[in-house]
């Protein structure tokens, strides 16, 4: 498939966005339990305004994919059967469900129905967040299946897709979550940098799965049931025309092979390797320069990484395309 | 329930392409709008085709057989590229199984074209909507035609009636007869898609004759034995009657 760089940075920024909520609402239950100490409201309230800077990031980058983003409204309609249509409608209520929780802390408003009220001061914060996880883990299930539910798809066509793309969006929301609390709430640093490397470890492990399984695949079409002739020696004469059309440049990524075998490698370092190491002494030395750059390059990494995931899907399509004459 | 379909006979298709410029020039011209093109007469063409004829070269020189693909929307009975749809554009008709895009809907996501396996899906560079064949439903139905004429532009065009055009759920039907008795075929039926298109083998029409058919082991007459030969003098029984 050809990488567009709307899908790759709409993918991205929502994972980065939907990771930090999760980090931020983490944070704040876990010291309403009294595991993490308390912080001030502030630090969520900013927090989500960055969630839904990402989101809508995200949600900017998606119109440069249409060919009529004035109808975007219209892709609401389909939500029974179109994993699209559920992300359309649940990225808005994911961006809402941010925005709720960041006024709920800034506005410091409480129902005070709860017999204990939380040291983080409210228990409405803590009820909006749970809905904005549920919202934002339909969100990473959405995205995941839009690619995932295309069985012909091979590559994509795994639960590994869905598991990569919530990890990863995981990931570089938490990365992202160390370096601003390294500056705004260093109490949380800890939590927020322990749970990075750990979700980048469970990253770097279904991510290399993928790869792995998706180097043994067997592709389940080939010329012969394409043109359903039985012989071993098909070729292709002419694909029909001379120059090249939608089919030609949307299904084939077009790079030079020797660009496309050592994107794999580099996305591996740089959404991987380096974040690691870079995570590991940001938090031994406390330093956000570290963090920042840990994000920076981890981000890098990502759209090298959504890059690789769309060129190695090859379609069936392209069986049909394939020689000029 | 009527399944409307193309069946394809790769054994008469020449691959001439009257086919594609025959649906071009009918839906170009047609009530939703032109078909773009870009740069038709100057270097690197592109534009939008419902149809494509393509050729492959099958077996190796010189045992090969040279096969014409004509390739349109196979209006799938489980069609993948509908429910991908997120604003409903993309559809498949109940009434006559017709697989079409609403282009006032259509967002121009291109999901579709991804959940096509076939590759039949182009998108208009210019309107910026999904475009596929429409086994040219403004012309089947138009009353106005002589009724031998409401067939798809393509079907009309085909000189060696290399295509045939009609209702695959009806068993009787012209189609359906071909793919019973021709033995015609789905593409790509690993995927479930159940195209109601289907093509017809490529078929080597040979005599079944066993070497030892050739001299007949009975033959009283000795009907295949050599005639003698040589001068003849007299006058035969060829010359004084009429066979």
């Amino acid at each position: 498939m050809h990488p567009a760089f709307s899908v790759i940075f709409l993918t991205t920024l929502i994972g980065t966005g939907q990771g930090l909520f999760v980090a931020l609402y983490a944070a704040e239950v876990l010291a309403a339990v009294g595991l993490l100490p308390v912080q001030e409201r502030g630090v969520y309230a900013v927090g989500s305004l960055v969630v839904a800077l990402f989101l809508v990031g995200g949600l900017i980058a998606s119109f440069f994919h249409l060919g009529h983003p004035e109808r975007a409204w219209r892709s609401a309609a389909r939500w029974r059967t179109s994993w699209l249509s559920r992300e359309v409608i649940v990225l808005p209520i994911t961006i809402a469900a941010a925005l709720t929780y960041g006024a709920v802390h800034h506005f410091g408003w409480n129902l005070g129905n709860f017999s204990r009220v939380s040291p983080v001061g409210g228990d409405l914060s803590l009820i909006v967040g749970a809905f904005g996880m549920l919202a934002t883990f339909t969100l990473f299930v959405s995205t995941g299946m839009i690619y995932a539910c295309i069985k012909f798809l091979q590559e994509w066509a795994s639960p590994l897709t869905v598991i990569n793309y919530t990890l990863l969006g995981l990931a570089s929301g938490f990365i992202f979550a160390s370096a601003y609390v390294a500056y705004v709430a260093p109490a949380l640093l800890a939590f927020c940098a322990i749970a990075a490397i750990w979700l980048v470890l469970l990253g770097l492990i279904t991510r290399s799965a993928s790869l792995i399984r998706n180097a043994r695949i067997k592709s389940k079409s080939s010329l012969q049931t394409a043109i359903g002739v039985r012989h071993t020696r098909i070729s292709q004469t002419t694909q029909g025309f001379m120059g090249g059309s939608f089919n030609t440049r949307e299904f084939f990524h077009g790079a030079p092979g020797w660009m496309f075998r050592s994107i794999k490698w580099i996305f591996l370092a740089l959404a991987f390797v380096v974040p690691l190491v870079l995570l590991s002494f940001g938090l031994k030395e406390r330093s956000t320069t570290l963090l920042v750059q840990a994000f920076i390059v981890h981000y890098l990494g990502l759209i090298a990484e959504r890059w690789f995931f769309f060129a190695q899907a090859n379609h069936p399509q392209n069986l049909y395309y394939q020689a000029i004459d | 329930m009527t399944q409307l379909a193309l069946i394809i006979d790769l054994n008469v298709c020449v691959g001439c392409h009257a086919c594609v410029t025959s649906c071009k020039e009918w839906n170009t011209s047609g009530p939703a709008g032109f078909m773009s093109d870009d740069n038709p007469y100057a270097a690197d063409p592109t534009g939008t085709f419902f149809n494509r004829v393509q050729t492959f070269e099958v077996g190796t020189y010189p045992d090969t057989a040279t096969v014409h693909f004509p390739k349109s929307c196979l209006h799938c009975e489980e069609p993948p590229c509908v429910p991908v749809c997120p604003t409903g554009a993309s559809y498949k008709r109940e009434e006559d199984g017709i697989v079409l895009v609403d282009y006032d809907k259509c967002i121009g996501c291109k999901y579709c074209s991804w959940a096509c396996p076939y590759g039949v899906r182009e998108i208009d560079e210019h309107q910026k909507v999904m475009k596929k064949c429409t086994l040219c439903v403004d012309r089947i139905y138009d009353a106005t035609l002589p009724e031998t004429e409401r067939k798809p532009a393509c079907v009309l065009a085909c000189p060696t009636s290399a295509r045939l055009f009609g209702d695959v759920h009806d068993s009787e039907s012209v189609v359906s007869r071909a793919i019973r008795d021709e033995g015609g075929y789905a593409l790509m039926p690993e995927w479930g898609t159940r195209p109601a298109n289907h093509y017809l083998p490529r078929r080597r029409t040979e005599i079944k004759i066993h070497k030892d058919e050739l001299i007949r082991a009975d033959n009283p007459l000795k009907r295949e034995t050599e005639r003698p030969e040589g001068p003849v003098t007299e006058q035969t029984l060829d010359d004084v009657t009429s066979w």
